[in-house]
């Protein structure tokens, strides 16, 4: 991974000029790179088997069966399913016909849809010099080879290329089917699995594998209409449901294999630190237990079943290095109070007009907002099976960057990258969680140590929760003024911790460059503001934090929305017609009114109620909300929630509204009563109902729109989250008169 | 030794008596579809049927469930899906998924004992059951119409 130069937007303001000139641009602008350069690299030619074919690193038909390739790892987002229907849908195949396989290393898999995330222009931008700096983006993306599900990328990854995949192995197909049966491949068609001749005769796509696999793979000119499509767009069942509902899906938790033991840990938990010393004294008789290893940051439970394994890791004493961050928690937040500092600067994303001068016109309004720790902790807790050899190493784990497990896993071994054998699995969640690698280091470490027995490595709820690497900590300082009924001037800063550059270093990648996701939320704000600038520090010394489901905008889509509130009540304007009024971008403008209409907004409620509305575009999707709320006599209800979004195209209308509540949910949930807290250098939440969120008595409905108007597809997965806890706080305000600048929420005001 | 009974067959296993049937279910038959979430009855991933009543499986010892006939959601449908299943299917209940087969065992406990819930008597009953992903809205709609299958409606 060390090829991989740091990701970053000011990377791409150089980038651009260096390799911009000559790049295509249009519908497969995205598609065709990606299928150019995979052709020549198709990982899946290496395990073909007999009268097999592969056409692309996404389609492989054996006289058996039909393999579609899921480049993309299923954390329930959904992507397993939809990656494949995308393929189906041009090679005419319906579900049931076809298994699906999660993809392993290879740079073919890049993903495309970071291209416009890490151009340094704002997602509505479609003028020359952004669309010029995205496909510098993308032909860097290209060479970096780069596979990672995150970031809400999947659907704008996938959406051409995937259908592109589809497409040319369809007519790869006819063209075989054309040979053998002497009828020209402009007289066939395809349904359903099979090439049809005009008499009617069905040839299986199974059947034609061993003549395909002679035939170049046949370039396709143009994909499929949209009147065209027969999954695309439509309600449709996703192909996980049943398996899920049965119980018959296999999470990686779930895997077993001969021979197997298993294995629980204890860690230390001042993270990033080893173990100095420790007793094994009381666990090694305990019923089950085999054996006791010592790693390099704990100790290593062998055992015949997880619960003895985890009941004797419990007891191991052990001594700790202390920390290097600070042990306790009022030393974080004074840390990051003080570093609104210049020798801390990330940058200064943007400063239009004339700030200072704006900020001493009107009325002047200054607010803080901190945004705490936060765990992931997805209900399937980390784990994983490696066997260890002197040949290598192959691993079973759920995970979002296969290249960085085998890094990762590799350097813990002193073995090389290719050397590590990775197989994807389902998982049961992450929300960042599974980009990290605490469970691939240690489950490398102790596999290492019992050579050529499988190791399954769980870690118990306690110790997912201490060793979960947390959201980022962030202070927001905040001044405006506001002068006849109108917003002046806006000064955000923020302080944090840097979550995606910090991810970078522990994947092998470290930058220089100031994290980009410490201006998601801030920069990209499209209000009519003429004095506005934005500003992120990277705060030093503390915690670890990475990518938290949405990440930098998690915290600053809080701080943004919820000052912007603050202003327009200084104003004295409405909430939701100042905003539209503000708007700058047309389609976003829609959001807000579309939002505004499914409530049915008319102004104050009155009697304990209020609405609180917030919009935040993140990875590129818009999205705004609208929470209403009673104050009754146990505290805060959450009535009902309104969400409008647009990602230029609802790919899959069912899955669509469900990502858009959960993530509704996760936003409100931990904004409501979540937060990590460290003492003596460890986190003291260590389970759930120190760190609940929503549960379901709390959850509202959850009206859900999906506009249309974004002139290229975009992703869900996140961006619902950033605007559910201004709305949530600005509802609360109109409700009480009480501003809430603080997550959780519950710090302040209780809840029903 | 241990005797027990899972979906009608009876296994014997040799385990400590203090050790949780989740665990038993899982490491030492195998039986998967209960999860292992928080250990300590918060989260309701490990739901299974003890004598008809769901059980958190991560809270039930051995000693205790020796001789006690377990079901878990492989069996709750005779060979077929439980109509709460159907509806799970119907309003595309999961995400990640990792939740629901303890979602859907709780479920089917609530609707035996009370046959056509209100959203509160559903909110009291599920609220024990963690979801991340937060399909908590679906799973409300689903039991309403998993009552409406049931009752035959």
């Amino acid at each position: 991974m060390s090829e991989i130069p740091g990701l970053s937007r000011r990377t791409f303001v150089f980038g651009s000029v260096a390799i911009a000139g000559g790049m295509a641009f249009g519908q497969y602008g995205q598609a065709q790179p990606a299928l150019s350069s995979a052709v020549a690299t198709n990982p899946l030619t290496a395990d073909l088997g007999p009268n097999s074919v592969t056409f692309n690193p996404w389609v492989e038909i054996s006289p058996e069966k039909i393999t579609l390739i899921a480049q993309h790892a299923d954390k329930g987002q959904g992507v397993g399913s939809i990656q494949t229907l995308m393929i189906a849908e041009e090679l005419d195949l319906e579900p049931g016909q076809f298994e699906i396989r999660f993809a392993g290393p290879s740079p073919v898999y890049f993903n495309t849809g970071f291209a416009h995330e890490l151009a340094p222009f704002m997602a509505a931008d479609q003028s020359p010099e952004a669309e010029k700096a995205r496909a510098a983006a993308l032909e860097w993306l290209r060479k970096a080879g780069l596979q990672m599900t995150g970031g809400s990328s999947a659907i704008p990854d996938t959406f051409e290329k995937l259908r592109m995949a589809g497409a040319i192995a369809r007519e790869t197909l006819k063209a075989a089917a054309a040979k053998r049966s002497g009828v020209a491949a402009a007289d066939l068609r395809t349904e359903a699995g099979s090439v049809i001749l005009p008499d009617g005769t069905k040839i299986p796509y199974v059947a034609l594998s061993a003549e395909a696999a002679k035939i170049t793979p046949v370039a396709v000119a143009k994909l499929r209409e949209p009147s065209q499509w027969r999954f695309i767009g439509k309600p449709m069942e996703r192909l996980d449901i049943r398996s899920k509902v049965t119980g018959e899906m296999k999470f990686g938790i779930d895997r077993t294999m001969d021979g197997m033991v298993y294995a629980a840990v204890k860690l230390n938990p001042n993270k990033g630190q080893p173990i100095k010393s420790y007793d094994a004294s009381k666990a090694q008789s305990m019923p089950g237990v085999q054996t006791i290893l010592k790693i390099s940051n704990g100790i290593a439970v062998i055992a015949t079943n997880s619960w003895y394994a985890m009941q004797a890791a419990e007891v191991v004493d052990c001594v700790w290095e202390p920390s290097k961050y600070p042990a306790e928690q009022a030393d974080h937040w004074n840390i990051v109070a003080s570093s609104f500092a210049p020798q801390f600067l990330g940058k200064e994303w943007r400063n239009d007009g004339k700030i200072d001068a704006g900020l001493k016109e009107g009325t002047l309004v200054e607010a803080e907002y901190r945004a705490p720790y936060v765990g992931h902790q997805p209900l399937e807790p980390l784990n994983g099976i490696g066997i260890v050899t002197d040949k290598g190493m192959e691993i079973w784990v759920g995970h979002q960057t296969p290249q960085s497990v085998q890094h990762i896993a590799a350097t813990a071994i002193g073995m090389k990258p290719e050397q590590v054998t990775f197989h994807n699995e389902w998982m049961g969640g992450s929300f960042g969680h599974r980009l990290e690698f605490e469970n691939i280091r240690v489950l490398a470490e102790i596999a290492n140590q019992m050579r050529g027995i499988p190791v399954k490595l769980i870690f118990s709820r306690k110790e997912d929760f201490l060793q979960d690497i947390p959201r980022q900590i962030a202070m927001g300082r905040c001044r405006g003024s506001v002068k006849d009924g109108k917003i002046v001037a806006a000064d955000l800063q923020v302080a944090a911790t840097a979550p995606f550059k910090e991810l970078l270093a522990r994947m092998g990648a470290p930058t220089k460059d100031p994290d980009g996701q410490l201006a998601v939320g801030i920069w990209n704000v499209y209000y009519n503001i003429p004095n506005y600038r934005a500003t992120s520090f990277e705060v030093q010394g503390l915690s670890p934090s990475t990518t938290w489901r949405s990440v930098g905008a998690s915290a600053n889509g809080f701080f943004t929305e919820s000052f912007i509130d603050e202003l327009i009540h200084a104003a004295g304007l409405d909430p939701l017609m100042a905003r539209i009024e503000m708007c700058k971008v047309p389609i976003y403008r829609k959001l807000l009114e579309t939002v505004g209409e499914m409530a049915d907004w008319k102004g104050p409620l009155g009697s304990g109620k209020g609405r609180g509305v917030a919009f935040v575009e993140s990875f590129g999707t818009a999205v705004a909300e609208i929470v209403e709320v009673t104050m009754i006599d146990a505290g805060i209800k959450i009535d009902k929630v309104w969400v409008a979004a647009d990602v230029g195209k609802v790919i899959d209308p069912v899955n669509f509204e469900n990502l858009v509540q959960g993530g509704v949910i996760w936003g409100l949930g931990h904004a409501m009563n979540c937060e990590l807290t460290y003492a003596k250098g460890a986190v003291q939440q260590t389970n759930y109902n120190h760190h609940e969120a929503m549960r379901m008595y709390q959850c509202p409905v959850i009206e859900v729109r999906g506009l249309e108007n974004d002139y290229t597809v975009r992703g869900i997965g996140e961006p619902p989250v950033p605007p559910a806890a201004p709305a949530l706080a600005n509802a609360i305000f109109a409700a009480t008169g009480r501003r809430i600048r603080e997550m959780p929420f519950n710090k302040f005001i209780d809840f029903v | 030794m241990f005797d027990i009974t899972v979906n009608g067959v009876r296994h014997r296993v040799d385990v400590v008596p203090e050790m949780p049937l989740l665990w038993v279910l899982r490491d030492e038959l195998g039986i998967t579809s209960p999860k292992y979430g928080c250990g300590i009855a918060q989260c309701g991933a490990c739901t299974v049927q003890v004598d008809g009543a769901a059980v958190r499986s991560c809270q039930a010892r051995m000693a205790d469930i020796a001789g006690k006939a377990i079901t878990t959601i492989e069996a709750v449908g005779n060979g077929k899906l439980h109509p709460v299943q159907e509806a799970w299917i119907e309003h595309q209940v999961p995400q990640c998924g990792y939740c629901q087969t303890g979602q859907i065992m709780q479920a089917i406990s609530l609707l035996k004992s009370n046959p056509k819930p209100t959203d509160e008597d559903i909110n009291e009953v599920m609220s024990g059951n963690l979801c991340r992903c937060g399909t908590y809205e679906r799973i409300r709609v689903a039991i309403h119409t998993a009552a409406k299958k049931i009752g035959g409606n």
